[in-house]
């Protein structure tokens, strides 16, 4: 909302100095925030005068251009010029070249003397031009900033204007008001006008507020106006669409007369062009009481009005000449023709206010807040009537509203009011609220006194009475979002001032600390960067490409994810399935910003959606919802397990003296899925996979001691990479971190040491090429016995020696005894059983 | 070794007699020339051998004393005695030295440039959001608070309903939602964590103390101070008795842990659903670029009655707070990060500047 400065002085106590900016401090402390300040006199300076044109003689040019080199007047008749700048002439008649023709010897113009500044930081100059000095500007609207129109120079008489020569036509023309911009919260419909805002600026600053619909008598008899039936047969959580229709007729209006610059200036600045007469006034009268206003013309409607709901079928032709398909719920302004207007949002092309008008029908009306939301949202119409019947208007308010647009359509259109209005009122006055006593300081921390209590609530225009206990408060037609006590408790806390709020610190119970979850994700994190690696975090929007190349191992198979309904960009329209897509982005983004050996990882959620998606409808508000709809809600919300993945691109570090750099490799994806798991102490069983995003050669399957496949790591598929653009030999992990952090012992049971002497022993193996090095090497842990304390892999060989199609393994056995020393018989025995099962299950030979 | 090769002879010509002082004087003047003219320890060594070993002058006129008469051994034996003596401990202390430049000589040899040494460890980082919510969130554990975490992908009771939305009210749609087809089963992309406020009140006991940081989603192009999916913290405390003084207080103490002793918050009326009275917060930033501001931080307010109720707890028993502040915000004026677009393109060096740390 934009408050013209001159406007709010109207009706509140602002200081002559102050600014929009000081203003706006003082509207914060009411809860309104400060967003902008509207000031013409930042971009537009003086000398701009009036004038009168005394000669205009045209000269056609060379180029085909007839300009007109005129004498204008700046200064009174018999007076001289009091103006010292270079170009200025001391007689107070200015030399000008105009190239416009829309004016006559005689005219009053606006000026722009050397010196002056106008938008667009032009500045006025004396010039040479077609063969004279141009000392000054005969100015447009639209190089004075208020108005579109370029064709011709403002002639000061088709404002209805006739000043004083030399009058500073700034202020003329309102040029010199300011207007402050604020936010106002949605619930506080009231303030989106001049007097609640006036109201509001009284109560931060303590001081005196003159209500504007004060200021205006309604005189017609109501009960012989037009007539208006309200018939709203499907009203919408049992509210009628509309319980107050204020019709107002004004005849014989002139809608060629000119809209008077200091109505248009406030328009303006409150960001509202100038249209007509009537449709400024209406839009005035808006601003200044909150009440949006509609004008019919009057000739053009057939008979009573109704307001009712849309029937089937129905259609209209807005005002911006679209024909609208209505819908049942749609509350309509409708006539003997059908509809004339959807309420509250925007009227029919067919009874519009032209400028063959002559009678206008005010319509002031009061129309629930749900009913216009939905209408609006429904038909994408908003409007400065909507924004506000949604937010609240006061329905008191209707027929102060109709009467100053009557009275603005006599004095600036020439109407004649007609003295009978048409008022149908149904409105229900709002019940008293109980406000505890005590309730207000208890909420809030404040010991606040009677006094402040009754005072602040008075001041808001509420009725307060002191009964039994505390108050019964009754809130004021403008205020409807005051329900409750909380609502009431934070009205006093406002006006009484957040900043007297003291401070205290609350003792929260015992706490449990992070939980097991939240750490293993923490030290998980943590030890993957600590581990070389770099976090990111991409959007999880992903294209269903990638969803489809990531998210399924097996080619083809179903993938199904969840699509947004209004995604920013339709290609990312999906949610992801896997992180790695968005990783792969980012590592392609830093290989075109000339970064090309990285390790990066992301840890979030991915969207893994079963065959309940949501829930078909949803409990009502401020009530707990039964067990069994609470569990649907629950049982509606799609998987979304924390997952953690890693990308490598190039090398593990930059050569250096002293150091070669390695390759990132499939081996280096694996062990970062290692980590993960070892970080929290899970074993993860490393088995050749096979995903289709993976080298079929290269990728190895995740699973848990369970079973349970957790994901997949290794090199990315060549095809893959190179349509991705990526690197040859990315590689990549996937894993389910959910899944191996619930796998995590509760309590490790300790192993009892064993200090007795180590018997160490190799053993070489020839095996055939397919046979996993890890199944072989389970193979000599189950076959050696419990006197293996560990075996590990430390060699892998095939060629010379080693017949075709079968490799050598060798592996590194350590022996130990918990209660003796090994004799080395006891250790080769071991070792040779373990052999001897290897030999049995592969046909394994010593090499 | 072959037969022809004749036998080495370094036999000296005449033994020293040793008894004859003058000989065997010589014989250990020669030694220990020859010592002290050894330069190195292969040298020495030869200087040694050819002064002590078998065939030297004074291992030879040694050997004699064996064949001299019983009376002159005493002398000779006292003569030879003392002169290899000497030989043995000049050449005990020119070792020394030898050893010891040697040793040293070895070091300054394998002198490296220390400045040229190779990281082989590569340095990682975490996201500094992610740092920045680690640290926001050990603050409230600090205080005995707990964690609360809750899906991205939510149903519209807990992200709306519950919160006070009324179903057609402009507070709805101030909070630009991404919505998931279809459309019938009313899931969306949390646009707060407050739903996650809602699920601790159904699922935890009271009285209640969580903060709930997470990923958070609207419809808002990404540009310098936008981003459509950002992270926030929010606080949520339901007791007996809490009053907006105990809400001020909770975030002028978080307020100085995060920004120093100097730090202060200013509330300001406004206007959230889930809460009434509802507030602005600012922070009063003692290390703000340009110098101490107060900076918008954040909103809060007390629990909007109707908000209890949804989820169970009786209002006129229990009242409660809440806040909730940006995380990406609130990096920006910490850490003087002046594009949104840094924090999400994932450029290394963003969070490489930072490292582990924030």
């Amino acid at each position: 909302m934009r408050i013209p400065l001159t406007w709010l002085r109207e009706y509140a106590q602002v200081p002559a100095e102050a600014t929009a900016e000081d203003v706006m401090t003082d509207l914060v402390k009411v809860g309104f925030e400060e967003e902008d300040v509207h000031r013409p006199l930042d971009e537009i300076s003086g000398p701009i005068v009036v004038g009168q044109v005394l000669s205009k003689e045209p000269e056609a040019q060379t180029n085909g251009k007839t300009i007109n080199w005129c004498t204008v007047r700046v200064v009174p008749e018999g007076a001289t010029q009091t103006l010292d700048i270079d170009g200025i002439d001391p007689t107070g008649v200015q030399g000008i070249v105009c190239g416009a023709h829309n004016f006559e010897v005689g005219d009053k113009v606006v000026v722009t003397l050397p010196g002056a500044v106008l938008p667009g930081d032009f500045r006025i100059t004396p010039r040479k031009t077609y063969g004279h000095v141009s000392a000054g500007m005969i100015a447009s609207v639209r190089e004075l900033g208020i108005g579109d129109d370029h064709d011709g120079i403002l002639v000061l008489s088709t404002l209805g204007l006739d000043p004083e020569l030399g009058t500073d036509a700034l202020a003329l023309l309102g040029l010199d008001d300011e207007a402050a911009e604020i936010n106002v919260t949605p619930d506080r419909g009231y303030a989106f006008s001049i007097r609640g805002v006036a109201r509001e600026y009284a109560h931060a600053t303590d001081s005196v507020f003159t209500d504007p619909a004060s200021l205006v008598s309604v005189t017609a008899s109501t009960g012989e106006g037009h007539a208006v039936v309200l018939a709203d047969e499907a009203p919408i959580y049992g509210i009628p669409g509309c319980d107050r229709f204020v019709a107002r007729t004004v005849s014989g209006i002139n809608t060629a007369l000119p809209t008077p610059p200091w109505m248009s200036s406030r328009l303006r600045l409150a960001g509202i062009r100038s249209i007509s007469l009537p449709v400024d006034i209406s839009n005035y009268v808006m601003l200044e009481l909150g009440q949006p206003l509609h004008f019919y013309d009057a000739g053009k409607l057939d008979g009573a009005i109704t307001v009712r709901r849309a029937a089937a079928g129905e259609t209209l032709k807005t005002l911006d000449g679209k024909v609208r398909k209505l819908d049942a719920e749609d509350l309509l302004i409708t006539d003997g023709s059908g509809p004339i207007g959807v309420a509250g949002v925007m009227g029919g092309a067919s009874t519009e206010v032209t400028s063959a008008t002559s009678t206008v029908l005010i319509e002031a009306a009061h129309f629930e807040e749900v009913s216009i939301a939905r209408s609006r949202r429904r038909h994408k119409l908003p409007s400065e009537a909507s924004k506000r019947f949604e937010r609240g208007v006061d329905p008191l308010v209707a027929d102060i509203a109709a009467q100053r647009a009557v009275n603005l359509l006599v004095e600036l259109a020439g109407g004649t009011e007609e003295t009978t209005a048409t008022d149908v009122f149904t409105v229900v006055a709002s019940a008293p609220v109980f406000l505890p006593s005590g309730y207000t300081s208890a909420r809030i921390g404040i010991e606040f006194t009677q006094a402040q209590i009754i005072g602040s609530l008075t001041d808001l225009g509420a009725d307060v009475e002191k009964v039994d206990g505390g108050y019964s408060v009754t809130a004021p037609s403008w205020r409807h979002d005051l329900l409750t006590k909380e609502d009431l408790t934070e009205e006093v806390a406002r006006l009484v001032g957040f900043d007297l709020i003291p401070s205290s610190l609350p003792t929260a119970p015992p706490g449990r600390g992070y939980s097991r979850k939240q750490q293993q994700r923490r030290r998980v994190v943590q030890a993957l960067a600590d581990s070389g690696l770099t976090e990111i975090m991409a959007y999880p929007f992903v294209s269903k490409a990638s969803n489809d190349a990531f998210g399924v191992a097996e080619a083809g198979a179903p993938r199904t994810a969840v699509k947004l309904a209004n995604p920013l960009s339709e290609e990312f329209g999906f949610l992801r399935t896997s992180v790695l897509p968005g990783l792969i982005e980012i590592a392609k983004r830093n290989h075109s910003r000339g970064f090309h050996d990285l390790a990066l990882f992301e840890s979030g959620i991915v969207f893994l959606p079963s065959d309940t998606l949501g829930t078909a409808s949803i409990p009502p508000l401020g009530v707990k919802p039964s067990d069994e709809v609470l569990d649907a809600l629950y049982d509606g919300i799609p998987y979304q397990p924390l997952t953690m993945a890693a990308v490598f691109t190039g090398k593990d570090s930059p050569a250096a003296p002293s150091h070669a750099p390695r390759a990132w490799d499939w081996a280096d994806a694996i062990d970062a899925a290692r980590l993960v798991a070892d970080v929290v102490g899970v074993e993860l069983i490393i088995s050749q996979g096979s995903h289709q995003a993976f080298h079929p050669g290269r990728a190895a399957q995740l699973t848990l001691r369970s079973g349970e496949v957790v994901g997949y790591a290794g090199e990315l598929h060549p095809k893959l990479l190179s349509e991705l653009n990526m690197p040859a030999r990315s590689v990549a992990m996937e894993i389910n971190a959910e899944k191996v952090f619930a796998a995590a012992a509760d309590i490790i049971v300790a192993k009892p040491i064993s200090t007795f002497p180590v018997a160490t022993q190799d053993v070489a193996l020839v095996v055939p090429a397919e046979v996993a090095a890890a199944t072989v090497l389970e193979t000599l842990r189950e076959g050696a016995g419990e006197l293996l304390e560990d075996v590990a892999l430390f060699d892998e060989y095939q060629g010379t020696g080693i017949p075709e199609g079968r490799k050598s393994l060798a592996f590194g056995l350590r022996f130990r005894a918990a209660d003796r020393t090994l004799t080395s018989d006891e250790a080769s025995a071991a070792r040779a059983s373990a052999v001897e099962l290897a030999a049995e299950r592969f046909g394994a030979t010593q090499r | 070794m072959t037969a022809e090769m004749p036998e080495p002879t370094n036999e000296p010509a005449t033994v020293p007699d040793p008894l004859d002082e003058v000989a065997i004087g010589a014989a250990v003047q020669e030694a220990l020339a020859a010592i002290d003219a050894a330069a190195t320890l292969d040298e020495l060594k030869t200087a040694r051998l050819a002064h002590t070993g078998e065939k030297s002058p004074l291992s030879l006129a040694n050997r004699e004393i064996g064949g001299l008469a019983k009376e002159f051994k005493a002398a000779a034996g006292k003569l030879m005695g003392g002169s290899r003596g000497r030989v043995a401990k000049a050449l005990a202390a020119r070792t020394e030295v030898l050893e010891a430049e040697d040793a040293a000589r070895i070091l300054i040899e394998e002198t490296v440039d220390v400045t040229a040494a190779p990281r082989r460890r590569r340095a990682g980082a975490r996201h500094p959001l992610s740092t920045l919510q680690d640290r926001v969130s050990d603050i409230f554990v600090g205080m005995g608070w707990e964690i609360a975490e809750g899906p991205e992908l939510e149903s519209e009771w807990f992200n709306f309903d519950a919160l006070n939305f009324k179903p057609d009210h402009p507070a709805r749609e101030m909070q630009d939602t991404f919505f998931v087809e279809p459309p019938e089963a009313h899931l969306l992309m949390r646009t707060h964590t407050s739903p996650v406020q809602v699920r601790s009140m159904l699922e935890r006991e009271l009285p209640i103390y969580v903060l709930c940081p997470g990923k958070v989603f609207r419809t808002d192009e990404l540009d310098a101070t936008h981003t459509p999916v950002f992270h926030q913290f929010e606080g949520l405390a339901i007791d007996k008795n809490l009053s907006m003084a105990d809400l001020r207080g909770t975030l002028e103490h978080f307020a100085r842990l995060m920004f120093g002793e100097e730090a202060s918050i200013r509330l300001r009326p406004n206007f959230f659903p889930f809460t009434e009275p509802s507030a602005e917060l600012d922070i009063w930033h003692p290390g703000a670029k340009g110098g101490p501001r107060w900076i918008e931080w954040g909103g809060c307010g007390m629990v909007n009655p109707n908000v209890l109720r949804a989820a169970g707890i009786d209002p006129e028993e229990y009242s409660g707070f809440a806040f909730g502040m940006g995380i990406e915000r609130t990096l920006m004026f910490r850490n003087e990060v002046g594009d949104m677009h840094d924090m999400i393109e994932g450029d290394v060096r963003f969070s490489e500047h930072f490292g582990m740390e924030i």
